[in-house]
């Protein structure tokens, strides 16, 4: 489903060039369930904004589902964003001003669908991470927690193939964390492609395959141990 | 189209969101349309009343006239108004009110007793007093038993009086015009001079005499004028009564050299003024709309780098350049025509309140199609000063604008 070669994202910073990532090499199948983790600065969130198509790498060729990234402009790029990929922020990155339920309908609008179609989709995508109610609330007025529900929610509601989540655990506490973390794991099982970024050990743990990147290299990549 | 709705939807909310700002923001545009629908609710009411004031005169006043170039003289083709076109007029073309002709008669001069002066005498019917509004402050005019009876009767233009020493009632007097005499029954209203000349020196007679004077040739000099029922078809019966006139006379309907024309003076002058005046606001209007819409794209600008990051987060959610796009326009459009609104009610308000303050002024009017094009060209003006901050959002970096604080 993914397969990355030779991908490098180089910055330019002053005179000086930063190395994000360096000749990265990787392949992702479906219903994967795999943890990217490295230090602080090791070029994880770069690799996840390409993977995602936030971003395009500097050199090298990603193919997501058999096509070409590179030759796609930037409207077909926000279509792919929009159907293949559903993102988890560490910030939560919701919509201030919308209640719960536009939030998660909010992905769907850029597809043509109606409304009443969209809220109906919307309330289904909160019933599957557990929240039924509390849809007309702001997104201020929710624990950090219920936030990182909705967020997960709005980034199923297009059915994604892939859901990339950057440090999705990183604002919450240790309970809430081993929730979501719990929710990513039900996804999965349902066959859900789940990538996860983080720099703890114990999300990483959840997760079928570790890839460890350093200094925008991949240094490991390895599958867990099942656990039990 | 769903997108399009839901941008709509988004543009509202997050005016809503900021309702004290988005009604300062737009105080530019609520001044220049104001002001612009209190000045052009005025102009309107004071002309629709002095419009009104010409019907009730007998309607606006077009005259017909035969138009010659030297080429005409030359080669003979002279176009002139014969007595037939009266009739074409008068009872062939619809919306034509009264029908007066005026017939030059050729004679060498008039007298009164030992006095001869030289002026202008014209033919006419009864209804020249309605057609030009001009009236007997004396006696009485002309009316149509003097032109069956074929009565040598006179009317005076004031100046005459004067020129030919005739008492200062000279009702019943006897003037001789060439070889004929005719009693004075009426005196004129005085007009005064235009450019130096007297428009008070003229002397008239009823037309069926004054045919006879001129030998009834039957295509003599003669202009006809005549009134219209609806001042707003000046136009329409103009051109009707120019076609009805030339098709009289077969083969002329295309004919550059036969030229019959239909001035109107009075609604044309008035209607210069109009112009005038809506150019002048016009173009006040348009300078406070610059500055409103300046207004709008600051605001905008503000609104798109608050936002960055709500743009980056729907910029990862699928969102498209144009999709941006069209939201920040959207939300520019609405603003600007919120001002608008806002500035419609407190114009109609404040020209109502002027028209009724100044004693005598005819009620302020807003013609509707005035309020659609204030509505729609401040809406344009957001879209126009919204391009900038709306193709500034567009453009936006995802990550860059995720990433901002
Ligand atoms: N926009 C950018 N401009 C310059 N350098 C950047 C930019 N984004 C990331 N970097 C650099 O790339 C490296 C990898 O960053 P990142 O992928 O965010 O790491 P991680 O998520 O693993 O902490 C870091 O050294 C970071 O400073
Ligand atoms: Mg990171």
């Amino acid at each position: 489903m993914i397969v990355m070669r030779a991908i490098s994202k180089r910055y330019l910073m002053g005179d000086q060039e930063v190395r994000a990532l360096d000749g990265v090499d990787i392949d992702i199948g479906r219903n994967e369930y795999v943890a990217l983790i490295g230090a602080s600065g090791s070029g994880k969130s770069t690799l996840m904004n390409l993977l995602g198509c936030l971003d395009t790498p500097t050199s090298g060729s990603y193919l997501l589902n058999g096509r070409d990234t590179a030759t796609l402009d930037d409207t077909e790029l926000a279509r792919v964003r929009n159907r293949e990929i559903g993102f988890v922020f560490q910030s939560f990155h919701l919509l201030p001003r919308m209640n719960v339920l536009d939030n998660v309908a909010q992905p769907l609008v850029y597809r043509g669908v109606s409304r009443a179609e969209r809220l109906r989709r919307a309330r289904e995508s909160l019933d599957r991470v557990g929240l039924g109610n509390r849809l007309d609330h702001r997104p201020n007025q929710l624990s950090g927690g219920q936030r990182q529900r909705v967020a997960v929610a709005r980034a199923l509601v297009g059915e994604p193939s892939i859901l990339l989540a950057d440090e999705p655990t990183g604002n919450l506490d240790t309970r809430t964390s081993s929730e979501i973390m719990a929710l990513f794991d039900a996804l999965h099982r349902q066959g859900q492609t789940v990538i996860v970024v983080t720099h703890e050990a114990d999300i990483a743990a959840h997760c079928k395959r570790t890839v460890r990147l350093s200094d925008g290299h991949i240094v490991e990549d390895r599958v867990n141990p099942e656990r039990g | 189209m769903q997108a399009f709705l839901e941008a709509f939807r988004a543009a509202l909310v997050s005016l809503l969101a900021n309702r004290l700002r988005s009604v300062l923001t737009t105080l530019g545009i609520v001044i220049g349309t104001a002001s612009v629908i209190a000045v052009v609710s005025l102009v309107q009411g004071f002309s629709e009343s002095i419009k009104q004031q010409l019907s009730e005169l007998g309607g606006s006043t077009l005259t017909l006239e035969a138009v010659n170039t030297n080429e005409n003289f030359r080669s003979g083709k002279i176009n002139t108004i014969g007595f037939d076109d009266l009739e074409t007029l008068r009872y062939r073309v619809p919306g034509v009110g009264a029908v007066a002709p005026i017939m030059l008669v050729n004679t060498p001069g008039i007298s009164y007793r030992d006095r001869t002066v030289s002026t202008e005498v014209r033919a006419s019917t009864a209804d020249y007093a309605a057609v030009y509004g001009r009236f007997p402050i004396k006696g009485r005019f002309i009316a149509s038993a003097d032109d069956q009876g074929r009565r040598r009767v006179a009317v005076l233009g004031s100046k005459l009086v004067d020129d030919l020493n005739l008492p200062k009632d000279p009702l019943g007097e006897y003037i001789r015009i060439g070889s004929e005499w005719f009693r004075v029954i009426g005196v004129m209203e005085k007009q005064g001079d235009l450019f130096g000349f007297s428009l008070d020196n003229y002397v008239v007679i009823p037309f069926d005499v004054g045919r006879a004077l001129n030998g009834n040739r039957l295509r003599p000099f003669m202009q006809v004028s005549f009134t219209i029922d609806d001042v707003d078809q000046v136009d329409t019966i103009r051109d009707r009564a120019v076609r009805a006139v030339k098709a009289s006379r077969p083969g002329t309907a295309d004919d550059d050299t036969f030229k019959i024309q239909a001035a109107d003076s009075v609604v044309k002058q008035f209607d210069e003024i109009t112009r005038t005046t809506t150019a002048v606001v016009g173009g006040v209007v348009g300078i406070s709309l610059l500055v409103g819409g300046i207004g709008i794209m600051n605001i905008m600008l503000v609104s798109v780098t608050e936002r960055t990051r709500e743009i980056g987060v729907l910029k990862a959610l699928g969102a498209t350049r144009r999709d941006i796009l069209v939201q920040f326009l959207l939300e520019a459009a609405l603003l600007a025509l919120l001002g608008g609104l806002i500035g419609i009610a407190i114009g109609w308000g404040t020209g109502a309140l002027i028209a009724s303050l100044i004693p005598g002024f005819p009620p302020a009017a807003v013609p509707v199609w005035v309020i659609l094009g204030a509505a729609g060209f401040s809406a344009l003006v957001g879209v126009v000063f919204g391009i900038m901050p709306a193709s500034k959002a567009a453009g936006l970096d995802p990550i860059e604008a995720l990433r901002y604080e």
